[in-house]
C-alpha cells in the first residue's frame, strides 16, 4: 500500500437555482454534497454512478475546472481549492485528465504534435528538437506510429484518438490522472486496447487514476478500491472484493444485479434476483434514505468497507448480511 | 383468426450497397437470416459491421438514390425489397415497428408525446379521436409509464431518458406489429434503466407473440435476452446459432476474440485480449478471401477458404470459413513472445 496522494474532504459543488422577480437564488442543486475519499499513489480508484449522480462533477472539481462550493481537496497536505496553492505546488502539471469524447476534446485544426506538446509547452522549456523527441516517445508509449505527429485528429479512429488523449495526459509526467468515462464511446475490442495501455502506463510511471465510469465490469477490471455515488453522495466505499462480493447498500445491490451477465444457463435466476432487489429498493426507501431522500452519512462496517447507513443501522445490516450468507 | 406461420421474416442473400464517391460498396454482404414468431433474434457486431444497415433495409428507411438493395426480404410472401413507397407505408409502423437508439432524436420536440403515439394510430387504423386517446393511455400503461393521463400532455424534453424510450416503444407497438426491430434500444441508458427496458421488451413479446430483432453491440444484453444470435463482422454474418451455443461453444475466431476481450474475467490483473488491427472501412473492405484473416495473422493462409462460405457445423450452428479449426489463442501469445 502506497501513501495517499490526494484526499477529498467533504467536497461540495452546488449550482444555484434562480427564480422570482428579482432572479434571486432560491435553492441549490446539490450536484456533489459532502463527498469524502482518498486515493493512494499508483492505484486506480473507481468512481461509479449513474448519469446525474455527480461523478463527473467530482472529477472536474478535483482537476480544478469546476468551482468548489465547500470542502477541501488536500494534495501534499495543502488545500488546493485555492488557486494560489495550486500554482505553488505545480498541481496543474501533476494532475491531468482524459475525457470521454476524444473528438471534442482535441482542437480539430491542430496537428497531433501540437496537441500532445501543448501541456509540455505550458510547463516545461524545451527546444523544438527535444520537444519532438518527447512527443515521439509519448506516441511510442501508446503504440502509435511515428508519422502520426503530422496528422490531424479526424484522420484517426475513435480508439486511436483516445490513445492520443492518454498520451497527452501523460505528457507532463503527472501523479494523478482523472479518467472520465475514457472507454464508454468505444467498441469492445478497442476498449480492451485502451484499458491495457492505461494499465501498462500506470505500472511504468506509477500514476494514480481516478477512474470514473458507469460500467461496473470495466471498473472491476481496473480498480483496487472504489466508491459508488448516488444523488451527489457516496453510498458505499471499499475495496473491490468487498464491494463486488458483499455489497451492503441496497443501491449497490441494485446496480450490481442490473449488469447483464454472460451466463446464459442461469439467466432466469439472474432475472428473478434482479426483480427481488428492485422490489426491495422500491419498498424500503425509508430504510436507506432519509426523509429528504438524501443518502445517509458513511459508517464503517469493516476497516476497508464504508456504507451509508442510518444511525445504529450497522448492526442490523451486518446481521442481515450474515443471514444471507447462511441461507446461501 | 387467420392461420399464422411461425416464420415471420425470411431474408435471403441480402446485399445493401451505399454509393461512395460514385461507386457502390456493399455494407451488408450476402446476409441470410430468419426471424421466427416468439423469438428474439440478436444481431451483434462492432460499429461499422453493417448491423444497422440490415435494419434500415428491412424497414425501407434508406436514401433510395444512393443505396442499392438486392436479394429478398420476405414477409408473408411479400417481398420488401423494391416495394413501392405507398405499399411500404402500410407495412411500416403497422406490421413492423421500429425502436431507435436515441429516443430524443426520434421524437418530435414540438409535439405532445401522447399525440405522437396517436399519430401512428391515425395513419394505420380507423379509430376516432376518442378511441385513439384511450388506446394511447392503454399503451402508456402497458409500457409502465406512471400517471399516463398526465404523461400524455408532456413534451419529450420534460421526460427522463427511460421514459422517452418507453414512449418510443409505445409508438412502435401501437398497431400490434408482428415484427419489432430494436436498434440499440438501451445504449443511451443507465444499467438499471436498461434492465427495465429489456424486461419490458420481453414482456411485450410474450403478450403479442411477435418476433423481435435486437441490434446491439453489448454481449451481456445478448446473453440476457436473445434466443438466437447472429454475429456480424465487416458486413458479413460470421457465426449464427442459438444463444447457448454462441456463449458456450463459440467457434469463429471473431466471436471468440470478442468474448475474450470483455472485462469480466475472474483474473482482474491479467491483460484483456486485444484483437489486432482495426475494422476495415467500407471502402477498404477486402472483397475476396476471409475478411477477418488480417486480424489473426498467425493463422496460415492455407487454413482460410479462398471464398469463405457459411457452413453448418452442427444442426442450427452456422460458421463462416474453416479457419476456426486451426484457431487457438495460445498461438498468438507464442508469436508475440517470439
Amino acid at each position: 500500500m502506497g501513501k495517499e496522494i490526494i484526499q477529498i474532504k467533504d467536497l461540495k459543488v452546488y449550482y444555484p437555482i434562480r427564480s422570482g422577480f428579482w432572479n434571486r437564488i432560491t435553492d441549490y442543486v446539490r450536484a456533489v454534497d459532502g463527498v469524502n475519499f482518498s486515493i493512494n499513489e499508483g492505484e486506480t480508484y473507481g468512481l461509479i454512478g449513474e448519469s446525474g449522480s455527480g461523478k463527473s462533477t467530482t472529477g472536474k472539481a478535483i482537476v480544478g475546472i469546476e468551482k468548489v462550493t465547500g470542502g477541501q481537496i488536500m494534495y501534499k497536505g495543502v488545500d488546493i481549492t485555492k488557486a494560489s496553492n495550486r500554482k505553488k505546488l505545480n498541481y496543474n502539471k501533476d494532475v491531468q485528465m482524459i475525457f470521454q469524447d476524444s473528438m471534442s476534446s482535441m482542437n480539430p485544426r491542430k496537428r497531433i504534435e501540437d496537441i500532445i506538446a501543448e501541456p509540455i509547452r505550458n510547463f516545461e522549456n524545451l527546444t523544438t528538437d527535444q520537444e519532438r523527441d518527447r512527443v515521439q516517445e509519448l506516441l511510442d508509449i501508446v503504440g502509435m506510429p511515428s508519422d502520426a505527429i503530422y496528422k490531424y485528429p479526424h484522420e484517426f479512429s475513435g480508439g486511436q484518438r483516445q490513445r492520443i488523449g492518454v498520451a497527452r495526459a501523460v505528457a507532463t509526467n503527472p501523479k494523478l490522472i482523472i479518467a472520465d468515462e475514457p472507454t464508454s464511446a468505444l467498441d469492445l475490442s478497442v476498449q480492451a486496447q485502451v484499458l491495457n495501455f492505461m494499465k501498462h502506463i500506470q505500472q511504468q510511471y506509477n500514476i494514480a487514476y481516478l477512474f470514473i465510469s458507469h460500467d461496473l465490469g470495466v471498473v472491476k477490471h481496473m480498480s483496487e478500491n472504489l466508491a459508488i455515488m448516488h444523488r451527489g453522495r457516496l453510498v458505499e466505499l471499499g475495496s473491490r472484493d468487498e464491494i463486488y462480493k458483499h455489497p451492503m447498500h441496497i443501491y449497490t445491490k441494485r446496480l450490481l444485479s442490473a449488469i447483464p451477465q454472460v451466463d446464459v444457463a442461469n439467466r432466469e435466476a439472474h432475472k428473478a434476483e434482479r426483480e427481488r432487489v428492485e422490489h426491495e429498493f422500491l419498498e424500503n426507501q425509508s430504510k436507506w434514505y432519509d426523509a429528504d431522500g438524501r443518502v445517509f452519512p458513511l459508517q464503517e462496517v469493516t476497516p476497508n468497507h464504508l456504507v451509508a447507513l442510518p444511525e445504529g443501522g450497522i448492526r442490523a445490516a451486518i446481521q442481515e448480511e450474515q443471514n444471507e450468507k447462511e441461507s446461501d | 383468426m387467420e392461420k399464422q406461420s411461425d416464420l415471420l421474416l425470411d431474408i435471403q442473400h441480402l446485399h445493401t450497397a451505399y454509393r461512395l464517391q460514385g461507386d457502390f460498396y456493399d455494407a451488408a454482404d450476402d446476409v441470410s437470416l430468419t426471424l421466427k414468431r416468439d423469438k428474439i433474434l440478436a444481431i451483434v457486431g462492432e460499429s461499422g459491421s453493417g448491423k444497422s444497415t440490415i435494419a434500415s433495409s428491412i424497414i425501407g428507411l434508406y436514401d433510395h438514390k444512393n443505396t442499392k438493395v438486392t436479394g429478398d426480404i420476405l414477409y408473408n410472401e411479400l417481398n420488401l425489397v423494391g416495394l413501392n413507397e405507398a405499399l411500404f407505408n402500410k407495412v411500416r409502423g403497422d406490421k413492423i415497428g421500429m425502436i431507435f437508439q436515441d429516443p430524443l432524436a426520434s421524437l418530435n420536440p414540438l409535439m405532445r408525446v401522447g399525440d405522437q403515439v396517436a399519430e401512428t394510430l391515425y395513419y394505420h387504423t380507423d379509430m376516432d379521436e376518442k378511441a385513439r386517446h384511450a388506446r394511447v393511455i392503454e399503451l402508456f400503461n402497458q409500457v409502465g409509464m406512471p400517471r399516463p393521463e398526465e404523461m400524455y400532455m408532456n413534451y419529450p424534453h420534460e421526460l427522463s431518458g427511460g421514459l422517452r424510450q418507453r414512449v418510443v416503444i409505445a409508438m412502435a407497438i401501437a398497431c400490434k406489429p408482428e415484427i419489432i426491430i430494436a436498434d440499440e434500444p438501451t445504449t443511451a441508458l443507465d444499467v438499471t434503466i436498461q434492465a427495465q427496458i429489456l424486461d419490458l421488451l420481453e414482456d411485450i413479446q410474450r403478450q403479442s407473440h411477435s418476433g423481435i430483432i435486437l441490434i446491439t453491440h453489448d454481449l451481456g444484453v445478448v446473453a440476457e435476452t436473445a434466443d438466437e444470435v447472429a454475429v456480424m463482422y465487416a458486413g458479413q454474418i460470421v457465426e449464427r446459432a442459438d444463444v447457448k451455443t454462441i456463449f458456450e461453444n463459440p467457434l469463429h475466431p471473431y466471436t471468440r476474440s470478442l468474448l475474450n476481450s470483455m472485462p469480466q474475467n475472474e483474473d482482474e490483473d491479467e491483460d484483456l485480449h486485444v484483437i489486432q488491427g482495426t475494422v476495415p472501412s467500407l471502402k477498404n473492405m477486402p472483397r475476396t478471401g476471409d475478411r477477418f484473416a488480417a486480424r489473426i495473422p498467425w493463422i496460415p493462409a492455407s487454413a482460410h477458404e479462398e471464398n469463405p462460405q457459411i457452413h453448418e457445423v452442427e444442426p442450427g450452428h452456422f460458421v463462416r470459413c474453416t479457419c476456426w479449426k486451426s484457431f487457438r489463442f495460445e498461438d498468438q501469445n507464442a508469436e508475440t513472445e517470439a
